[in-house]
């Protein structure tokens, strides 16, 4: 319904400002060239958010590339994403896993850590509690890999800060549904 | 048949295979080659414009008063850049256009070359889809896929960028066969299940009203004769947007005229007051609800249309419709008819007087004169003069375009050629000469500002060049009007640039340009005057000089809901009326 909502300015929409949710949308595109351009022009020309986005090729022989964004937005907001989504030509189809069911989201971060003494060893303590792999190390510094939920990432990110953070680099977030069947 | 050719050749064979006999363009270095393979056949015909933008709203034009899809033809870099505009125009109104651009050779792509510009990097945003066409082999498929793409579900303007080393390479043409693309197969068919909601939600309304737009004329003539019909069995009433004006009779009894801004006070008060509101191919546009969290607040809303995204963009309605206008309005005729509805009679009449005594108040009047003449009583007696011929309408954008809606009585679609959405002032004259070259023995008038005019005025020597004789009718207050409204409404009638200073004798313009030219300045010599132009065999500039200070009324005034309506008879100070948030909006 068209509920009268106190939304302050007469233009603007209707629907309110208010139950911001993050969702994570999987968006199944040819790999051609300029469609990642036509997916991040439509976020930035309509004043739509992205959190994270990933996009590689998912299946070689047909073309197909697989983009995962997390945006946020109302509700209403967020099916107008997807609709605006589903216009670009190129696009097969866009599935929000927020409201598919259930899914799962991952991410890889790289974390250096410079440090020495208890630092160091705390920091590799810690890389072991979170099943953080070694994949460089000097006499002064770790290069720590971590898969995880990107809350998880943020958590073990902020442990190593007192201990000798230097840089991250994460790849965004990829998520699939949980269960037999595809999007 | 598939037959071996230049690039160049392909395209004009695949111009031929989709049936466009009308091409606007401007040559350049970069599409030479497709230029040169235009001067070898007979089949498509050329229309030199004199500027891209020209290009692109002829085609929008011929494309409008068609249902076909146009075609426009410019070389890299500006020629690319001054389409832009007409693209936006189309992709804002739906217009189906194929706007075929040159490029520079594939390995100088890059390298900042002479007119050299990205074209589908500046396009994206402003057209449906667009292509770069990097190989020969992938040049038919991507032809013959842009028309497609162009004239499907909702219809817009696609570019396909092309460089001059593809024009020259030589490849094997194929011509269209079905095209069935495999990503873009937008939905035509309504949903059953919702359209027999929308029956029982329509036979059950006491205060509805049909409010439709651009969406229908997009449709085809067939969606606007079972919108008659549907609206002839319900006996509602229907409004329409400034696009959609002409898929309903105007001098029908059920029309309330348009609504929006400048629409009637009794279609913006059946809008506010209705308990169902059944929008058809039209889009909740900024210019039709007004204040948003007062639009029509106590109605349930079924939205018909082909775009998912249109539906709960704006307004979040209770019953969507996914679908073509045609087929919806086709499967609501017939369920109509299959379960015998009868609506609730007694309401319907109750609501008809409501509606009745709102149109008593004759809001599209305005002040008669006997010195001066009025910018409606021009556009009145424009219509009665040419209401009985076979005319189109194009407009600038503008005070003119507004009583232009407000008093030319469309009978049928597609005559009524308007940039809406964009609102490109310069459309007009362009779009007149699309539509003259579609409807060569028609009478095409634009209806123009002595603002608007000049700002594609350059087109006159298209008009001359192909005996086009297309009728300029300017309504001249020396004002850009709508500008000079808005400084009156909100800025203390600080007239700042909006004077049309300088202007040009537009007869003797005219006759500078081959063309016939008319002044009028007498109300009792103005039908003498539009006759002259209407019997003129060439085009014609009328300098139609009107009263200076005339607002377009009625108005809904920025901020401000439907039932808030500024009225002709409204004598306060204009400059009150609207608060200072309503002055931030546009």
């Amino acid at each position: 319904m068209n509920a009268p909502a106190s939304a302050p300015s007469p233009y603007s929409s209707a629907l309110g400002k208010s139950n911001i949710e993050s969702h994570t949308l999987s968006v199944l595109v040819d790999n051609e060239p300029g469609v990642l351009a036509r997916v991040v022009g439509l976020f930035s020309g309509r004043g739509y958010n992205i959190e994270s986005l990933t996009v590689a090729e998912v299946a070689h022989g047909e073309q197909l590339s697989r983009i995962t964004i997390v945006t946020t937005g109302t509700p209403e907001v967020i099916e107008q994403i997807s609709h605006q989504l589903e216009r670009i030509v190129p696009i097969h189809k866009v599935t929000d896993l927020t409201v598919f069911g259930k899914s799962i989201q991952r991410e890889l971060a790289m974390v250096k850590v410079r440090g020495k003494g208890e630092n160091r060893v705390e920091a590799m303590r810690l890389a072991d509690a979170f099943r953080a792999k070694v994949i460089d190390a000097t006499t002064e510094s770790f290069v720590f890999e971590l898969t995880g939920r990107p809350d998880k990432i943020d958590d073990f990110v902020e442990l190593m800060r007192p201990l000798g953070l230097v840089e991250v680099s994460r790849t965004g977030v990829a998520a699939i549904s949980r269960g037999p069947d595809p999007i | 048949m598939s037959k071996q050719m230049t690039g160049a050749e392909m395209i004009v064979e695949a111009l031929k295979d989709q049936g466009v006999d009308t091409i606007f363009g401007y040559p350049g270095g970069a599409v030479l080659p497709i230029y040169d393979a235009i001067f070898q056949q007979n089949y498509v015909r050329h229309v030199l414009v004199r500027h891209e933008q020209g290009a692109a709203h002829a085609a929008e034009g011929y494309a409008r008063s068609t249902g076909k899809v146009g075609v426009l033809l410019v070389t890299s870099g500006p020629g690319a850049t001054n389409a832009v505009t007409g693209l936006t125009d189309a992709l804002l109104d739906s217009i189906p256009l194929v706007c075929i651009t040159g490029q520079v050779p594939t390995h100088l792509i890059g390298s900042d070359a002479f007119q050299e510009c990205d074209t589908v990097g500046i396009t994206r945003s402003c057209t449906k889809h667009n292509y770069l066409v990097k190989r020969i082999e992938d040049l038919p498929r991507i032809l013959h896929e842009a028309f497609y793409v162009a004239a499907r579900g909702r219809p817009g303007p696609v570019v396909i960028d092309i460089p001059k080393d593809v024009q020259f390479a030589t490849g094997t043409y194929t011509p269209p066969r079905g095209v069935q693309h495999k990503t873009y197969q937008p939905k035509v068919k309504g949903d059953l299940e919702k359209i027999k909601q929308a029956v029982a939600l329509m036979a059950a309304a006491k205060k509805p009203v049909f409010y439709t737009g651009g969406g229908v004329i997009n449709s085809g003539p067939q969606a606007s004769m079972l919108l008659r019909e549907l609206v002839k069995l319900t006996g509602f009433p229907i409004t329409s947007t400034l696009m959609g004006l002409g898929a309903y009779p105007a001098p029908d009894p059920q029309w309330l005229g348009m609504l929006g801004m400048h629409g009637s006070y009794e279609a913006n008060n059946a809008m506010h007051d209705c308990d169902l509101m059944i929008a058809v191919g039209a889009r909740f546009d900024d210019r039709i609800t007004g204040r948003l969290d007062a639009f029509s607040p106590g109605s349930k809303k079924i939205h018909i249309d082909i775009d998912p995204s249109s539906i709960n963009k704006n307004v979040a309605v209770d019953l969507g419709i996914v679908g073509d206008c045609a087929h919806v309005l086709e499967d609501l005729v017939r369920l109509w008819r299959a379960n015998a509805v009868h609506p609730d009679k007694k309401a319907l009449d109750a609501w008809w007087g409501q509606i009745e005594s709102w149109r008593k108040r004759n809001s599209f009047a305005y002040k008669p004169s006997k010195e001066t003449i009025k910018p409606q009583y021009a556009v009145q007696r424009l219509y009665e003069l040419t209401k009985n011929r076979n005319t189109y309408i194009t407009t600038e954008v503008g005070q003119h375009q507004m009583w232009a809606a407000q008093h030319y009585h469309f009978k049928e679609p597609n005559r009524w050629m308007t940039s809406g959405g964009l609102g490109t002032m310069g459309y007009g004259l362009p779009a007149a000469v699309g539509v003259q070259m579609a409807h060569p023995d028609a009478l095409v008038i634009d209806i123009a500002g002595e603002a608007s005019i000049l700002m594609n005025i350059q087109e006159m020597t298209t008009a001359v060049q192909f005996r086009l004789p297309v009728k300029i009718f300017i309504l001249n207050n020396e004002y850009m009007g709508m500008v000079r409204q808005w400084q009156e409404l909100l800025h203390g009638g600080r007239y700042s640039h909006s004077y049309s200073e300088s202007l040009p004798d537009f007869v003797k313009l005219a006759e500078a340009y081959g063309a016939h030219g008319i002044r009028c300045s007498d109300p009792a010599d103005l039908d003498r005057a539009i006759q002259e132009m209407i019997d003129s065999p060439k085009a014609v500039i009328f300098d139609c000089v009107v009263d200076k200070a005339e607002n377009c009324l009625p108005m809904i005034p920025s901020g401000k809901a439907h039932n808030e309506m500024i009225l002709p008879d409204f004598d306060a100070d204009l400059g009150a009326v609207i608060d200072d948030k309503g002055k931030m909006l546009v």
